[in-house]
């Protein structure tokens, strides 16, 4: 019983970081239709800025994410207005290719600033221990990261469903031509939309550093698990994705557990028959 | 909002006799290259290889439009099969070969009716799914693969029971070279039939392709499935030319590496690969031995600025340099 919910809980934390990374780009994909492999750059280095300002400039665990958070928001909305702009009407190829480029140039800038080692992250002592609740002791690290990821989630459910903003997203992740013709400034709208969503991969990547390592080659290691919560969750949608993501961490963590022998082989198995059963994804409207 | 379209949409007149004997020509000159430059023969092999296996990837990337990041599954399946089957006694090189490129087309089969049906995100995430299965599989079925120490044992009986692979690798280079001409002129005539044509027409507009009634699905599936054999037909090259087979051809690196090589040099041209295999090796083996992160940064730069400069690799840049010169001499 113990075991079944401790696997419970680290899947639950593994898959709401999944899913604080994945979610913006579940949104651009939607909203410009752009394969952005780049996504988890983003992550990377919003894991790098947390672990050095709090490693080397002693700044606080929150806000050494709200920093991080921030730095790469900004960056993101550079990132969408010089060059991801110019890339929304090619084709499919140029855009993997950009996107491909746009990791590889990431990862040996962040070789060359941090070396190629992982990056651990201090964490603060309230963070360090355990806590025990009803008899089972859980690392007050992955608490913490529930409850935030849980809380941070429950604000961007509020944006997407209740907010002007929100609304405008959705109507043009509908149809983007009507949405512009009743007078949304869908140029703008993109690059907000980017910016929120780098911002939070790099809220993703800082509170989960523990969980995904902060190392040059990031970008690569987890990309393919990005793009699964994506796909199985349906592009341009927010809740999809976090079922997703759920599914994903549950089922990575306790194959892990249980069957260490079959290493990742069931986790992608599993990923080709969801897809061959629902093809857009498991939340597609019917 | 007009992208560069891969291959243009013309139709040459078939080559003349003089013309076809001409095109010969560069392959018999590289055909004489170990008298020229000794030593080499091991270097020119894996060249060879590369070319092969990114000539697979361009009937998929350049023709077809699926463009795929698990190329490497397959290449990596036909080399397994021949270091497994050779380790076990089969080790007639034409033989293991021509097992490594059914098995290959078998494993492309299965995945691509899978996966073909879905596109953009969902087709790239599944086809590196495919091959992180693969790796995995091989990764885990240690008694097998030899895991993460590649397969050891490996060597192959004389070539038609004639040519033995010596230490110099002469018959290993005669023996690629030979293999990619066969598949060069096998992959042109594939080009330039209707199949190949309806190829075009579905990567340029599959919606208007069916509605001319195109089977869109079963084309797809075909030209997968003959990519996937040529590319395992590479990996048995590449198993039987050094020996020895490990995880890194199953890898996503290896898969990342092919495509950029192909997209240097200019996919869906067909002598694409021709170029940027050997451009991209001659600069790996100038960059990475430095640092590998200068390797990185090198590759990723190229890549971006090929995309938003110059699409169409370096055939692409030379093929508007040449357009270029015609209508300034045309006027």
């Amino acid at each position: 019983m113990t075991t079944i919910i401790t696997i419970l809980f680290f899947g639950i934390a593994y898959g709401m970081i999944l899913y604080l990374i994945s979610v913006g780009l579940s949104v651009t994909m939607g909203l410009m239709g752009f394969v952005n492999l780049a996504h988890g750059v983003f992550a990377m280095l919003g894991g790098y800025a947390t672990v050095t300002s709090m490693n080397r400039f002693g700044v606080p665990f929150l806000p050494a994410l709200a920093i991080g958070c921030v730095l790469v928001a900004a960056l993101g909305f550079v990132l969408e207005r010089t060059l991801y702009r110019h890339l929304y009407g090619r084709s499919e190829l140029d855009q993997v290719l950009f996107s491909f480029g746009l990791i590889l140039v990431s990862v040996a800038m962040v070789r060359i600033a941090w070396g190629p080692l992982a990056q651990p992250i201090q964490l603060p002592d309230y963070l360090k221990g355990q806590v025990k609740i009803l008899d089972i002791t859980l690392p007050a690290y992955r608490l913490a990261l529930v409850g935030f990821g849980a809380v941070v989630i429950a604000g961007l459910w509020f944006v997407f469903d209740r907010t002007l903003f929100g609304a405008r997203i959705r109507a043009a992740v509908d149809n983007r031509a009507m949405a512009q013709s009743i007078g949304i400034n869908t140029s703008r709208l993109f690059a907000a939309a980017f910016g929120l969503g780098t911002g939070l991969a790099a809220l993703g990547g800082g509170l989960g550093a523990d969980v995904l390592a902060i190392a040059p080659a990031y970008p690569l290691q987890y990309l393919v698990y990005f793009l699964i919560v994506v796909a199985v969750g349906g592009l341009g949608d927010i809740k999809g994705p976090f079922v997703a993501a759920l599914a994903i961490g549950l089922a990575d963590t306790a194959c892990r557990y249980f069957l260490p022998a079959a290493g990742s082989i069931f986790i992608f198995a599993f990923v080709f028959v969801v897809l061959i059963w629902r093809p857009n994804g498991i939340m597609e409207r019917r | 909002m007009t992208t560069v379209s891969a291959s243009p949409i013309v139709h040459a007149a078939p080559p003349s006799g003089i013309v076809r004997l001409l095109q010969l020509l560069p392959w018999l000159v590289v055909a004489g290259l170990p008298l020229a430059l000794p030593g080499y023969e091991p270097l020119a092999t894996q060249v060879f290889v590369m070319i092969l296996f990114a000539l697979s990837l361009d009937l998929l990337v350049g023709y077809a439009g699926i463009v795929t990041l698990g190329h490497a599954g397959l290449f990596g399946v036909g080399g397994y099969t021949a270091g497994i089957l050779s380790v076990h006694g089969v080790t007639d090189p034409i033989v293991t070969a021509i097992c490594g490129m059914i098995l290959a087309a078998v494993t492309g089969l299965v995945f691509g009716v899978a996966m073909l049906r879905t596109k953009g995100l969902t087709l790239l995430m599944l086809t590196m799914a495919s091959a992180f299965l693969l790796y995995e599989i091989a990764n885990k079925a240690t008694a097998l693969t030899g895991g993460e120490d590649g397969l050891q044992g490996v060597s192959f009986t004389a070539l038609l029971g004639l040519f033995a692979f010596d230490f110099r690798g002469k018959t290993a280079f005669f023996y690629s070279l030979a293999a990619l001409f066969l598949v060069f002129t096998f992959v042109r005539a594939l080009i330039n039939s209707p199949f190949g044509w309806s190829l075009r027409g579905i990567r340029e507009n599959d919606a208007r392709m069916a509605a001319v009634g195109c089977p869109i699905m079963q084309r797809r599936v075909t030209v997968y499935v003959i990519a996937s054999a040529l590319a395992g037909l590479a990996g048995a090259l590449q198993t039987q030319t050094t020996q020895f087979v490990a995880l890194y051809s199953l890898s996503f690196e290896l898969s990342g590496n092919i495509l950029i090589m192909l997209i240097l040099g200019g996919s869906g041209r067909l002598y694409g690969a021709f170029v940027g295999v050997p451009v991209f090796m001659l600069a790996q083996d100038l960059l990475a031995k430095q640092d590998p992160a200068n390797w990185f940064l090198g590759q990723g730069i190229i890549l971006i600025a090929m995309v938003m400069l110059a699409p169409g690799g370096i055939l692409g840049i030379a093929e508007r340099a040449v357009n270029a010169i015609k209508t300034r001499s045309g006027r």
